[in-house]
């Protein structure tokens, strides 16, 4: 089947999101939406096996919810990409704003360069196959990974500019922060904490930095060393020690 | 230890006489209270009782006695028992006192200050009996204007869209309660209780198990700041969506499920790793403006293809009125005002007994706002948070509010006897906790009846409400503040809730 052109030119997001779900109804797993310009939640809650192709620059909540889709962003996003997201990749060729991936349950989120603030917090993952993954090729801004309780948040550093955010993993009481670099202690938040990264947290990462670096034309040798700081919780239980009965 | 213990609160008695050594008393109580002992008898450790009630409904020989034990510390009207106690376990344990179950603090409570109005010689009163009687509600956007067309054959078109609405059989609706928090039979029993009553009860934010399926369209989902349970089949199941920002019985603070609760089977539901603190802070780190919860309730409709009403619940706080006017204006269909008497498992007792303002204040002002501003018809109104009896359903609707949620008053129904220790996991009534055999001590069926037996004898009360004040639809008593009068409320109250006083 050829794939879908839709011209988002002029376009509300609901008739854009209308159109790409019809298509998606009568059986297109190939969408190409053209001159996107700052529209929301495309592919909100979408369900099912499609690629969409977005040439421009979409709005906040890209994937939002979404089930299944891959969306590929020739451009940057907006803010929150992958906002509870369930399961599918959104792969953006470009930067991101604020929360991206904030509450994602599973699936991935490929960014090219950077993201701004509070980026995959709320990051969740639960029984079988519900592992979220955020991959990030430059850097983040602060407060990377708050509150995260399960799957991976990856920052290559692309540029080498040594990571300058604070509030790293406030929060935490799942999953992991891999940063590339050195990370110092003050820039860790409440309930993170700072372990070693060996060869096996290499070898489990490795598929997604290959995957990474395949979507954007990269050479994944420079990244398949050790020279990683991992960030993990203290503990599961952050506030068990909080509280005392009436 | 120098500080020593304090005092115990309640003092359990066996009347020996009567008691047969049955030791059901022994099985029933989850804190352990009573022991049996080598000879048969039955060791009592009152210190351990919270007056849960349990045993002495399980007596067969009414042999248990409970009362509250008074302390003779030396009587002070400022340092009261309560607050040198709290002092002394701060003293010991360095930590913030969590407490359940509603605000416990004597402040008056105005709904027992408005008195309703009913009908005399003048004008008529409705008999319920004989006359129709319309409770039924509808929640979510009105629109300002109907554009009705005539055609051409002579039939009349509607030419605005409308938006979706919840229909209730009653403004009663009942309040969310997690699973998670409550157990998966308490909320069976309450889900029953909605479809059985035609009205909707409220997820919380412990996501939907998949034995709450069939009473999904009864079903309102929660969507809190951790997200929990929270994707698109999730969304697609509810009748409505609640984004809840905050509740009454704690402001401004977010929610916590503590790690031993959250087994597989929570786990699963509420989508987070088992054994691990389910936490969801009190901001959504995506809302920081009214814009942003816009783009929230935007986010959900289109991920629900518009189909569906999105509620926004907050806590009544100092300027709830001007918040409210804001979520009305953010594509929101209803309004969930929860008051300072709002009950929950486990808050910190300063804020359950010491943040946000009463409900009754709370509802006046919004409805009053919304009129104001031209907007009340864009939004519904509910109110919650120590709702206990119909009067005050008739007082809420009459002060502005569209319907109401109940909690508390749901589980005392269901056999609760606001003991306020559920944050301890242990409710011997098997309503707030997760351990299977005190989980299984509650029948779904037989709760779900009595929970539906208050809806409806509530709603058979408001009706009767109703016709004595010569109301016959909801609709004319929402709001309708002249049909309640303010007794011993003071000038300030009053001129809030827009009620003039007695005689007037
Ligand atoms: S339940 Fe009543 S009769 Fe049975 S052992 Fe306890 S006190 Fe005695
Ligand atoms: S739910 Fe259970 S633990 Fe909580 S107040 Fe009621 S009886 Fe006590």
């Amino acid at each position: 089947m050829e794939p879908v052109r839709i011209d988002a030119k002029g376009l509300h997001y609901t008739p854009l999101n209308q159109q790409i779900r019809k298509a998606v109804s009568e059986g297109a797993t190939d969408i190409i939406v053209d001159n996107v310009l700052g529209q929301r939640f495309i592919a909100d809650g979408l369900k099912g096996e499609v690629t969409i192709r977005i040439n421009g620059v979409p709005g906040g909540d890209l994937g939002m919810f979404m089930n299944g889709p891959t969306c590929i962003v020739k451009g940057n996003c907006d803010h929150a990409p992958g906002n509870t997201m369930d399961s599918g990749k959104l792969v953006i060729h470009g930067s991101a704003g604020d929360a991206v991936a904030h509450s994602m349950r599973g699936g991935k989120v490929f960014v090219r360069d950077d993201i701004g603030y509070r980026g995959g917090i709320h990051m969740k993952e639960y029984g079988e196959g519900h592992k979220p993954i955020l991959i990030i090729g430059d850097n983040a801004c602060s407060f990377l990974g708050e509150y995260i309780a399960g799957g991976v948040i990856i920052a290559l550093g692309r540029s080498g500019k040594v990571f300058g955010g604070r509030g790293v993993g406030s929060g935490i009481h799942g999953g992991e922060i891999i940063l590339r670099g050195e990370l110092k202690e003050r820039q860790l938040g409440v309930g993170a904490k700072i372990t070693e990264f060996t060869e096996e947290d290499l070898e489990k990462i490795r598929p997604y930095i290959e995957e990474f670096c395949e979507y954007f034309g990269i050479d994944p040798e420079k990244y398949l060393d050790t020279k990683y700081t991992k960030i993990v919780a203290a503990s599961s239980r952050p506030f068990a020690g909080k509280y005392v009965w009436e | 230890m120098s500080l020593g213990s304090v005092p115990l609160k309640y003092r359990i008695q066996i009347d020996r006489q009567q008691c047969m050594q049955c030791m059901r008393c022994v099985d029933n109580c989850s804190y352990g209270v009573f022991r049996e002992e080598d000879d048969g008898n039955i060791l009592i450790d009152s210190r351990k009782c919270t007056a849960c009630h349990r045993c002495i409904s399980m007596c067969p020989r009414d042999a248990i006695n409970l009362s509250e034990r008074p302390v003779d510390y030396r009587s002070h009207p400022l340092w009261t028992p309560e607050a040198r106690e709290d002092v002394i376990n701060q003293s010991r344990s360095g930590r913030i006192v969590l407490a359940g179950m509603g605000n416990a603090k004597d402040y008056p409570i105005i709904y027992d200050r408005l008195v309703l109005d009913a009908c005399q010689v003048t004008n008529p009163s409705i008999d319920p009996l004989r006359e129709p009687m319309e409770l039924r509600t509808y929640l979510g956007q009105k629109p300002s204007k109907l554009d009705i067309r005539k055609q051409e054959n002579g039939d009349f078109e509607l030419n605005t869209k409308l938006s979706p609405n919840l229909e209730l059989q009653t403004p009663i609706m009942i309040g969310h309660m997690s699973y998670g928090a409550i157990s998966l039979n308490a909320q069976l029993s309450l889900a029953k209780a909605a479809a059985k009553t035609g009205t909707y009860m409220g997820t919380g934010e412990g996501g939907l198990h998949k034995d709450i399926y069939p009473y999904q369209d009864n079903m309102i989902v929660q969507v809190a700041s951790g997200r929990f349970g929270v994707d698109i089949n999730y969304l697609e199941r509810g009748a409505a969506i609640e984004i809840k920002i905050g509740q009454g019985a704690k402001p401004g603070i977010g929610g916590h499920l503590p790690g031993e609760k959250v087994c597989t089977d929570v786990s699963c539901t509420r989508m987070i790793p088992a054994g691990s603190d389910a936490i969801s802070p009190a901001p959504h780190h995506d809302i920081y403006s009214i814009e942003d919860l816009a783009q929230l309730v935007r986010g959900l409709k289109e991920a629900t293809e518009w189909k569906k009403p999105v509620f926004v619940k907050i806590a009544a706080v100092h300027n709830v009125a001007a918040v409210a006017a804001g979520i009305a204006r953010s594509s929101a269909d209803a309004v969930v005002i929860d008051g300072f008497r709002g009950g929950t498992g486990a808050s910190p007792k300063v804020f359950r007994d010491n943040v946000g303002i009463p409900i009754e204040a709370a509802v006046a002002s919004v409805d009053q706002k919304l009129n104001d501003q031209g907007i009340r018809n864009k939004v519904s109104v509910i109110a919650s948070g120590g709702i206990r009896n119909s009067a005050d359903i008739a007082k809420s609707i009459a002060l502005g509010a569209d319907a109401v949620y109940i909690g508390t008053a749901a589980l005392i129904s269901m056999g609760c006897r606001v003991c306020g220790n559920c944050y301890r996991g242990l409710c011997p009534w098997g309503i707030a906790t997760q351990r299977e055999d005190l989980v299984s001590r509650l029948d779904p069926e037989v709760e779900s009846e009595h929970v539906a037996n208050l809806i409806n004898s509530w709603t058979l009360e408001l009706s009767e409400l109703m016709g004595a004040a010569g109301i016959n639809s909801i609709e004319s008593l929402r709001g309708n503040r002249s049909r309640l009068r303010g007794y011993m409320l003071d000038e300030g109250t009053l001129d809030v809730l827009q009620v003039k006083p007695v005689g007037a």
